[in-house]
């Protein structure tokens, strides 16, 4: 019995290890082969690597659009993480009871879904975008705006700083820092982990964000990378190899993050439910 | 009471700090949150194509239970939700409870293995079901060669299979989302309990329905509440793999309200009208999802 117990657990684990790993190998190696071939149903690398990529690099907008992309995840990233410790470190340093009421009001927020606020929002930026074309329609600007601060990051940050020695403040400002000093100098190495962890679900998110930018970006020349592998996929002749390919460009960065850092990452989304 | 210079308080100056603290965030929430939901309400009111839009009141409403398209999408994303996020839940608890076992080899392997799909963007995973999932694709002739079905099945483009393969795709990029707050919850579960149970005699399947399910109780209504906001969203799935057909037969309100923007003459004021149907459905959702959950404490 305990026998057949173990032989279930390792079929069944294997399994789903399996059936999860599969369409990363398929498309792989899918990636190296002529497009017959994928329809085919060829499991085996093939030859086609480099012509698939030339095409690629030739026939679409591949290098603007990781070049877009790379653009607004990193902004994003780097803005997110600093308003939204500064906020969580605020809510959690400096606490008072209409402070309290403020952060209760902000996880509010979270409850709204985005199909609500895109019309709301695609009207704010088309109506800037006359007056302030920098940041209207159109612009980097307009796809980070709305996704730069979340109420989750915020109440991710406060949650961590409740784990941040408050002695350490008390000794800053007894040393003469301001209390900017004190959270730019004490606070942020020592959350170093913290940070890290928040960065790699901002970068992911902002890398794979979706609907927004089509919404929002309409020159080619504006495209980031999941547009680019929509679009691509919608055709009616579809080189089935070089949207592979596509597919896995578009995956190694959020692949390596993850394998890189791998535990700040699942650290990161249990210090949401903590 | 102590003052500094600028004749200010200690108190009001650490509290002014504080404010300064939060101040953009409470600004870039407000702005980019709060005012857009308060906008979507008003436009909801209002009727007409682009940006010429009038007051009409209700018209929007009425015409929101009338509407046969708004309806489909409804009903799609209701049974996605009542098939696909408890299947998710069940699934990502047992591998859990699997994946929790000391003497298991392989652990890291499995876990990292069974989280994979995580890392994928939406997009980019569902091109890859919408050929894997072909008339013509891999997984119809992995089913042929195994001699499970005698023809292709039309997953795309059959209203019920499209459906299937919808939920097949949501249920691969999320169960291992799911697997990781169970688990990280079993590992701060004392093992004396379990031990206690054994002694006392209590089944395997005993010990995970009176010590697992109990213990893990607020995290299953967590992500339960997360899977479900997620799904009433459900839009690059839809957008990638079947376009919303055959028919409507996979639109979600999502999908809908992007069509009514900016696929069809733009109606913002009824798609405003829509998205706040979702807004409603999740406020009721949360309140019954928290009810259930605490009633049986």
């Amino acid at each position: 019995m305990r026998k057949l117990k173990r032989v279930f657990t390792y079929v069944f684990l294997g399994g789903a290890a399996f059936i999860s790993i599969f369409p990363f190998l398929w498309m792989v190696v899918s990636a190296t082969n002529k497009s017959v071939d994928v329809t085919r149903g060829r499991l085996l690398p093939g030859s086609h690597l480099f012509e698939n990529f030339r095409k690629l690099a030739d026939s679409t907008d591949l290098w603007t659009s990781l070049w877009n992309s790379a653009q607004i995840a990193v902004l994003t990233t780097i803005l997110a993480i600093v308003i939204a410790s500064l906020a969580g470190y605020g809510f959690e340093i400096f606490r008072s009871r209409l402070k309290d009421i403020v952060f209760n009001i902000l996880l509010l927020s979270m409850m709204i879904p985005f199909a609500a606020l895109m019309i709301p929002l695609y009207r704010m930026f088309a109506d800037i975008s006359s007056s302030a074309p920098a940041i209207g329609i159109d612009t980097i600007a307009s796809v980070m705006l709305p996704t730069i601060t979340t109420a989750f990051l915020i109440f991710f940050f406060r949650q961590n700083s409740k784990m941040f020695p408050k002695d350490m403040v008390e000794a800053g400002r007894i040393d003469g820092l301001s209390e900017l000093g004190i959270f730019f100098k004490i606070f942020m190495p020592t959350m170093k982990t913290t940070y890290a962890a928040a960065g790699i679900i901002t970068f992911m998110s902002s890398w794979n964000n979706y609907l927004w930018p089509l919404i929002v970006l309409q020159s080619p020349e504006r495209k980031t990378i999941p547009l680019l592998i929509s679009n691509l996929g919608s055709g009616y002749a579809p080189d089935y190899g070089l949207i592979m390919l596509a597919i896995v460009i578009a995956t190694l960065p959020t692949a390596l993050v993850f394998f890189l850092m791998q535990k700040h990452f699942v650290a990161g989304m249990m210090g949401s439910v903590k | 009471m102590k003052t500094d210079k600028a004749g200010l308080s200690i108190r009001t100056k650490s509290n002014l700090t504080g404010w300064s603290f939060i101040l953009i965030a409470v600004v870039m929430i407000a702005t980019f949150y709060f005012y857009p939901m308060a906008q979507a309400l008003i436009l909801s009111f209002k009727t007409g194509t682009g940006s010429n839009l009038t007051f009409t009141g209700w018209d929007n409403y009425i015409r929101l239970l009338s509407d046969k398209t708004f309806l489909t999408a409804l009903t799609n994303t209701f049974i996605y939700l009542i098939v696909q996020v408890p299947i998710m839940i069940i699934l990502a608890l047992f591998i859990s409870v699997l994946l929790n076992d000391s003497k298991l080899k392989f652990r890291g392997f499995f876990r990292t293995a069974i989280f994979l799909p995580c890392v994928t963007s939406l997009v980019a995973y569902s091109v890859v079901f919408k050929y894997l999932f072909a008339a013509d694709g891999l997984v119809n002739s992995l089913l042929m060669s195994l001699s499970i079905i005698g023809e292709p099945i039309q997953w795309i483009t059959h209203p019920f299979w499209a459906k299937i393969t919808i939920i097949i795709a949501i249920t691969w990029r999320w169960t291992g989302y799911n697997m990781i707050f169970y688990l990280s919850a079993l590992q701060n579960i004392d093992s004396s309990i379990y031990e206690a149970a054994r002694i006392d005699g209590a089944s395997s399947f005993k010990q995970f329905t009176k010590i697992t399910i109990p213990m893990l109780k607020p995290i299953i209504l967590f992500t339960s509440i997360t899977s479900t906001i997620g799904t009433l969203q459900l839009f690059d799935e839809v957008m990638n793999i079947t376009k919303g057909g055959p028919g409507n037969a996979t639109l979600s309100i999502s999908q809908y309200i992007y069509n009514l923007s900016f696929k069809y003459t733009a109606d913002f004021g009824y798609a405003a009208t829509v998205s706040y149907s979702i807004v409603v459905i999740i406020v009721l959702l949360s309140i019954l999802q928290f009810k259930v959950a605490g009633d049986k404490k």
